[in-house]
């Protein structure tokens, strides 16, 4: 890339097809990542509905969040009572051990002093004392999705992590960012478990997000990382810091326990998991187990077989900023051309992604964008954009509400890295392969809606931008 | 000014809830007050949008910060036979400057942005919590936006924190009374006119009446607001009957309409048989009463009777494996009433409905033909729920999509109803739709394998 066009001056006003997603939301992800947990949103009911709506047709899970049910009245007034309240009632419905309050644009706006608030509950509710509570600000008008989940993190952290007297051999602790799905952390713990080390993963979606079968409904989370568990990171060898939106978790863990940190900003691509895989021999002091290393050369002959249908293929690719960075620097490992990169909010990562334009943006931006590229690369939001491009759209991120199993995605590690690399070549080689049995009528119509969008399309290159995979 | 707008719907004269009460009753309004940790469901932005969103060629302008449009937009399966312009999302995304500053500016550079690049017939703006709070007038900016910008710009004053779905709903319906309704008159107009209200097209449900309107010779003039057209309901004063789909929500409009223009409503429902043919009936004498030609009343019961035929056959099939069958019924109460009928055809046994949102009509109905011993709650907690279920009260939930997982972890049978299906229930083909849902779901495979423990336990 000779020139790449960095954050171009958008002056529009009216945000069309948002592919930003509030920072509480983000937030209440977080807390389903630790047990038996319960989000409650300080603001008006909508704002819970909302989110509690996305992460259901996402997840497909039953997803715990409350609301404190702010009013005209407390709004104006002043939330405590509400938030008082709520947690009370919860308390004694749900009994969950650890409630986790994210602040919204309602009580933000007010201006509610939050560790004033936390202060007072306490005072005023001795009995509670046992109730473990993480109070988080998070804005729906500052930052986006990412902010909020990494603001949780720090949060949970500073809330509970303990320095100790004594480490405890192989016991290490994983800060784990929102863009790796359940299936990503379970794969990460796979492997970090496979040099004998036992990882402490906060917050950890696949033990709760990852298709559970309760004996008992419970209307909080159903599973994830413990208060305790978190309590001993202070006793662990190395905290292994999975994406720049968890910097300041770190940081704040470091400070609080000396545990020494260890930086990846990606898990994905051959490299970037040699590092990881190379790191993890090194604490361990272990031999990297046969099985990643067959997985390696997996990945290898993957490239191998699978560079030519990726080789200078044009592509746009919107994401959460450090899911954007990883999937954006894969292809290009890849020798994918990244025409474009669009966020949906600022942030730091951004300075390292690379890419024709790198952009904060909408889905319309990236529909302007990507007229003449071979593939969007997006969440499910994307579909209307893709359609009117003409380009079809390979599906990550969140949402992803038109698919099963995107919570169990694993694009992480060798093998992660290898169904990646075999999903978007299979896009390309299926177009090429397929072209002439599907496409043997010169006048062919499309009317597949958010397939193809109707775009002609004759041969060579923009056979690749059909998209009807066949598949 | 909000204020006594929600004061208003809560006092509406047309709603029997309000009618039964009194005076001191009347003026506390119908919204219950939340319990903080404890509600669950939308706001009143979120019925709002709901309820306008499906006008199809309107472009919908969220004014907030993120949350309220990104989390929330293109989620529901309303349909359109022409533009799509009603799923594009619009939102002013307001930043912590903005809050700062004031939004209204940047309210209006959106308007103008949109009026330039898609130039819809009108542009709706929605209120939302933060900007109502720091005091931005969208009733203004809309008025001044509309004056510069040539294109009726509607401001819908419903932010979330001014109460429930229902509510918002309500002040939706308000809203295309103040600004939209009688602005314009028809290029068409003939006595066969109906205005439809409360109906949203979900999964093109309205098209399973609409053929059969048609053949009796009933046009549609106007729906609010499934598959609308501006144009269409801003003429909606010239229809000659309406007909409430969705009483609980939108039957201001329906009475003012009435109130205003003289236009009478019946309350009706386009869910089961016995339903379906009394709207299709009622419709057709209220228009005939009302200067339609009388012909129209024979070609009505031709159509229900042959349909009636037709469906009942057409479920024959379904009575033999449905026999025994129990269904547990869990719609929020809105369509309880209708649904229910409607499986009873079908030969299922209905064990319990909830009733949260029906009125009490609703609920003496319910009493009077299942008897005492039916279970209606109006609050049934989800672990009770998972209880009912696990222990195999009932065969199959019907239920919205925030309570499969109920079900689903029960590992018992479970289909949508709500909001977010794929299938269209509405209508006699509805009907067959549904039972033929339930049946490919009871009868699949899936659960006596699930139920299995693993063969090491």
């Amino acid at each position: 890339m000779t020139h790449i066009h960095r954050f171009p001056a958008s002056s529009k006003a009216a945000s069309t097809n948002p592919l930003k997603m509030s920072a509480p939301l983000g937030g209440a992800l977080a807390f389903l990542g630790m047990d038996r947990s319960l989000p409650l949103f300080h603001g008006s009911q909508g704002c819970t509905a909302f989110g509690m709506v996305l992460l259901v047709r996402h997840f497909r899970e039953a997803i715990p969040l409350q609301t404190t049910a702010m009013n005209q009245v407390s709004t104006i007034l002043g939330g405590y009572e509400n938030l008082e309240e709520a947690l009370k009632t919860i308390y004694e419905r749900n009994k969950p051990s650890l409630i986790g309050v994210c602040t919204t644009g309602v009580t933000e706006t007010k201006g509610e002093d939050l560790e004033g608030h936390l202060k007072t509950f306490r005072m005023r509710n001795p009995d509670l004392n046992d109730l473990n509570l993480v109070f988080v600000s998070t804005p729906d008008f500052n930052g986006g999705f990412e902010d909020g989940y990494a603001a949780v993190v720090q949060g949970i952290v500073e809330s509970f992590a303990e320095p100790a007297e004594q480490r405890v051999k192989g016991q290490v602790n994983i800060l784990a960012g929102c863009h790796l799905t359940p299936g990503d952390v379970e794969e990460i713990r796979d492997i970090v478990e496979g040099f004998g080390l036992t990882p402490i993963i906060v917050p950890d979606l696949s033990l709760s997000m990852s298709g559970r079968q309760p004996t008992e409904f419970t209307a909080t989370s159903l599973g994830g990382t413990t208060v305790d568990q978190v309590r001993s990171m202070g006793a662990s060898e190395v905290t292994l810091v999975l994406g720049e939106q968890m910097r300041r978790a770190a940081a704040a863990l470091e400070l609080k326990t000396d545990v020494p940190s260890l930086f990846f900003d990606r898990l994905t691509g051959l490299e970037a998991s040699d590092r990881f895989v190379k790191a993890l021999a090194e604490i361990s002091g272990r031999p990297v187990p046969a099985r990643l290393r067959r997985q390696r050369e997996s990945l290898v002959d993957g490239m191998l077989d699978g560079h030519f249908f990726l080789t200078r293929k044009k592509m746009v690719v919107a994401l959460e900023p450090d899911h954007l960075f990883t999937v954006t620097s894969y292809l290009q490992d890849l020798g994918v051309d990244v025409v474009a990169a669009v966020a949906p909010q600022q942030a730091a990562v951004l300075e390292k992604v690379k890419a024709g334009t790198v952009m904060v943006g909408d889905h319309s931006d990236v529909e302007a964008m990507a007229k003449g590229c071979d593939l969007i690369v997006s969440n499910s939001h994307g579909r209307m954009g893709a359609a009117h491009a003409g380009v079809p759209l390979y599906r990550m991120g969140l949402p992803m509400f038109d698919r099963l199993g995107s919570g169990l995605v694993v694009t992480v590690g060798y093998r992660g890295s290898r169904d990646l690399l075999f999903a978007l070549a299979n896009i390309f080689l299926a177009a090429e392969t397929d072209h002439d049995s599907h496409h043997g009528n010169q006048s062919h119509e499309h009317g597949h809606d958010g397939c193809c969008g109707g775009s002609g399309h004759g041969g060579g290159r923009e056979g690749g931008s059909c998209g009807c995979t066949g598949a | 000014m909000l204020a006594d707008k929600i004061q208003e719907v809560f006092n509406e004269p047309g709603c029997g809830v309000n009618q039964a009460k009194t005076t001191k009753e009347r003026k506390k309004g119908c919204s219950k007050p939340l319990k903080p940790g404890a509600a669950a469901g939308g706001c009143a932005y979120d019925g709002a949008m709901i309820a306008l969103q499906p006008i199809a060629d309107v472009a919908h302008l969220v004014h907030g910060p993120i949350a309220c449009l990104g989390n929330s937009w293109d989620n529901r399966g309303t349909r359109s036979s022409g533009s799509q312009l009603y799923r594009t999302g619009f939102t002013t995304d307001l930043s912590e400057l903005d809050i700062v500053h004031g939004g209204e500016k940047k309210l209006y550079k959106a308007i103008k942005e949109i009026v330039q690049q898609h130039n819809p017939p009108a542009v709706f703006v929605y209120q939302t919590c933060v900007p109502a709070m720091i005091g931005d007038d969208i009733e203004a900016v809309c008025k001044y936006a509309a004056k510069k910008l040539g294109v009726p710009v509607i401001p819908v004053n419903a932010p979330g924190f001014v109460g429930s779905k229902n509510l918002g709903n309500k002040l939706a319906g308000e809203t295309l009374l103040d600004h939209v309704i009688g602005t314009r008159e028809p290029e068409v107009s003939t006595p066969n006119d109906v205005c439809i209200i409360g109906e949203y097209n979900l999964a093109g449900e309205l098209w399973l009446a609409k053929p059969l309107m048609d053949e009796i010779g009933i046009r549609i003039q106007s729906c609010i607001s499934g598959d609308g057209r501006y144009n269409e309901i801003a003429a909606a004063h010239r229809a000659r009957v309406t007909m409430v789909v969705c009483s609980q929500a939108l039957i201001n409009v329906g009475r003012k309409m009435e109130e205003r223009w003289g236009i009478p409503y019946f309350e009706g429902s386009f869910y089961g048989v016995t339903d379906m043919s009394d709207t299709l009936r009622t419709m057709a004498t209220m228009l005939v009463q009302r200067g339609a030609d009388p012909a129209m009343l024979n070609r009505a019961e031709a159509v229900i009777a042959r349909e009636e035929a037709a469906v009942s056959k057409r479920l024959e099939r379904y009575k033999p494996r449905f026999t025994g069958k129990r269904v547990l019924l869990f719609t929020g109460g809105v369509k309880s009433w209708s649904m229910v009928t409607a499986l009873e055809e079908a030969g299922l046994t209905i064990v319990g409905s909830s009733t949260k949102k029906s009125t009490k009509e609703d609920k003496e109905k319910l009493k009077k033909r299942k008897g005492e011993e039916f279970h209606m709650w109006d609050d049934l907690k989800p672990k009770e729920m998972y209880r009912m279920l696990r222990d195999s009260e009932a065969d199959i939930m019907l239920s919205g999509g925030r309570s499969q997982f109920i079900s689903l972890k029960a590992k018992v049978p479970w289909l949508d109803v709500n909001q977010e299906r794929h299938h269209a229930y509405a209508g006699y083909d509805g009907i067959v739709n549904l039972c033929e849902e339930i049946d490919k779901t009871l009868s699949n495979p899936i659960w006596r394998q699930v139920r299995l423990p693993a063969p090491w336990e």
